[in-house]
């Protein structure tokens, strides 16, 4: 792939918490205007590996890589510089209960750029429009509902219009049709604002609903990285078992 | 093998204290830092968050030091009066419940009051921010958590406590007052006239100054601890007992250190 489609490179990331490896040796490169599906079980490391790609956990050795910079070697304001091109959605939705909607997803702007609060909120409306929320400004996220929280956590995360979007879990403790809809979402914000988004989940219908392309983390190291159809015809039995959620096979249950 | 387990024991308490202490550091020096120098490096301080943390912090707090201060002008003119008429000079519950208050009662009890209500705020909110993943979502939007959090509420009660020292200072004085021209029958012009006549400007900005490390630690101690949480709603509930007791503790002790400052050094 020619250096200018590669949205982040990982190389050789290392993470362990305590005594305990949770990142082993992890290579990818993830291209622009794809969705990039991380799966893998619970303890796998997928959140985090997503969380060191977004530049909130710092590895052990290795580096990520976004354009020519290397995001753990750079100080402190570099960093918030180069995340305010990130946008992230995460797994509780993560709003500021103390803030509306609409402050949430102004939030951001107002911190990061010197436009005027009409403009901002003009912005943010239009965030929440994107994400079918139109009408929800003025209500506190406790009285949403989860759909609505995790798609209002969405709307902040494409305030700032960023190149990559991270997803923590977006689908669970869903409904079905909320899953469908926030997959939808996914898939709509992708194409239409350019973006690169990289999906962790282990909702299997979500992953071939929306992947471009899958990695299958298991116990921290990748096991295999494809296409749908790469995946779906895998030899790996550890990722046969996964995709088709059999109690036997080679998954050590821990 | 005992002697070396005890070493061991001794060895990993100190390394924790250590850890403790590089922690709140830290996060003492970043505070300052967003604090004083954030204003010179384009991230002004949220003057809105520090005016709605003033209104919650010091407006809302006023009827609770109220009642505590006035109360302990009370019992304090009530319990010196006896020993008082024993030895003839009544009208020195005045001067005794002023400066009493001034001095040390005032600054320590809001203090104790405002750690009990605020620092226990403090560590809630920031603890459940925390378990609520909210504190890593400002993180990935680039916005510092401590500059976010902590500064506005730093400098909210570092405006309010001394306020609300006043405040209860007042408060106390008028307890005192009450039961003196009330109940022990001085005359109020000779029970104000003797209460000024001991308290000197000092007696009232030491006690003031103390109110300005009080705060310090109240929102420092919560804030740390509201930063350290973990595990859930109980993690949140520990947290919080834990920033209350410390406040208290750490309140005394840095009362007694500044009376003692201010003992040798003449005042």
């Amino acid at each position: 792939m020619p250096e200018q489609d590669i949205a982040i490179s990982v190389k050789n990331l290392e993470k362990s918490f305590e005594s305990l490896k949770v990142l082993e040796d992890i290579n990818l490169d993830i291209c622009r205007g794809e969705i990039f599906v991380i799966m893998g079980g619970s303890g796998s490391g997928k959140s985090t590996l997503l969380r060191t790609m977004a530049g909130s956990i710092p590895p052990d050795s290795g580096q990520i890589f976004f354009g020519n910079k290397a995001l753990h070697d750079l100080g402190e304001e570099e960093k918030d510089v180069i995340k305010r091109r990130f946008g992230m959605s995460f797994q509780s939705a993560a709003l500021l209960d103390s803030l509306t909607v609409e402050e949430n997803v102004s939030l951001p702007l107002q911190e990061h750029t010197s436009l005027t609060p009409n403009v901002i909120s003009i912005i943010a409306k239009m965030k929440l429009n994107l994400v079918g929320l139109q009408g929800f400004e003025n209500y506190m996220p406790s009285m949403l509902s989860g759909g609505m929280r995790k798609r209002a956590g969405l709307a902040r995360a494409i305030a700032m219009d960023p190149e990559i979007v991270f997803y923590d879990e977006p689908t669970a403790g869903l409904d079905p049709v909320m899953c469908a809809v926030i997959d939808r979402l996914i898939l709509d914000l992708t194409r239409k604002l350019n973006l690169t988004s990289i999906v962790v989940t282990h909702n299997m219908e979500s992953v071939f609903r929306i992947a471009d392309r899958i990695a299958m983390l298991y116990r921290g190291k990748l096991l295999e990285v494809g296409t749908k159809q790469e995946i779906k015809n895998s030899k790996n039995e550890i990722v046969q078992q996964f995709i088709k959620g059999k109690i036997e096979g080679p998954i050590q249950l821990t | 093998m005992h002697m070396m387990r005890m070493f061991e024991h001794i060895g990993t308490m100190v390394m924790d204290w250590a850890r403790v202490f590089i922690d709140f550091s830290s996060l003492f020096s970043e505070t300052i830092y967003w604090a004083v120098m954030g204003p010179f490096k384009k991230k002004p301080l949220h003057l809105h968050i520090i005016s709605d943390q003033m209104v919650f912090m010091g407006i809302q707090s006023i009827i609770i030091v109220f009642f505590v201060m006035f109360f302990t002008g009370i019992v304090l003119a009530m319990q010196s009066a006896p020993q008082l008429i024993q030895m003839g000079g009544l009208i020195y519950v005045a001067s005794l419940v002023t400066i009493s208050i001034c001095r040390e009662l005032g600054p320590v009890l809001t203090a104790l009051v405002i750690a009990g209500r605020i620092g226990a705020a403090i560590t809630a909110e920031i603890g459940s921010m925390k378990v609520n993943e909210q504190v890593e979502a400002l993180d990935t939007m680039g916005i510092n958590p401590v500059r976010y959090l902590v500064v506005p509420k730093l400098i909210a009660l570092f405006i309010m406590l001394p306020c609300l020292t006043v405040i209860g200072d007042l408060s106390g004085l008028l307890g005192g007052y009450l039961i003196g021209v009330y109940n022990l029958n001085i005359n109020s012009g000779l029970y104000i006239q003797t209460a000024l006549k001991f308290l000197t400007l000092k007696d009232i900005y030491t006690g003031l100054s103390k109110s300005f490390v009080f705060a310090l630690i109240i929102t420092m101690i919560g804030a740390y601890q509201g930063f350290k949480t973990r595990g859930g709603a109980v993690g949140v509930g520990k947290a919080t007992t834990v920033s209350v007791v410390t406040s208290f503790i750490l309140i005394i002790i840095a009362d007694a250190i500044m009376t003692g400052i201010y003992y040798f050094s003449g005042y």
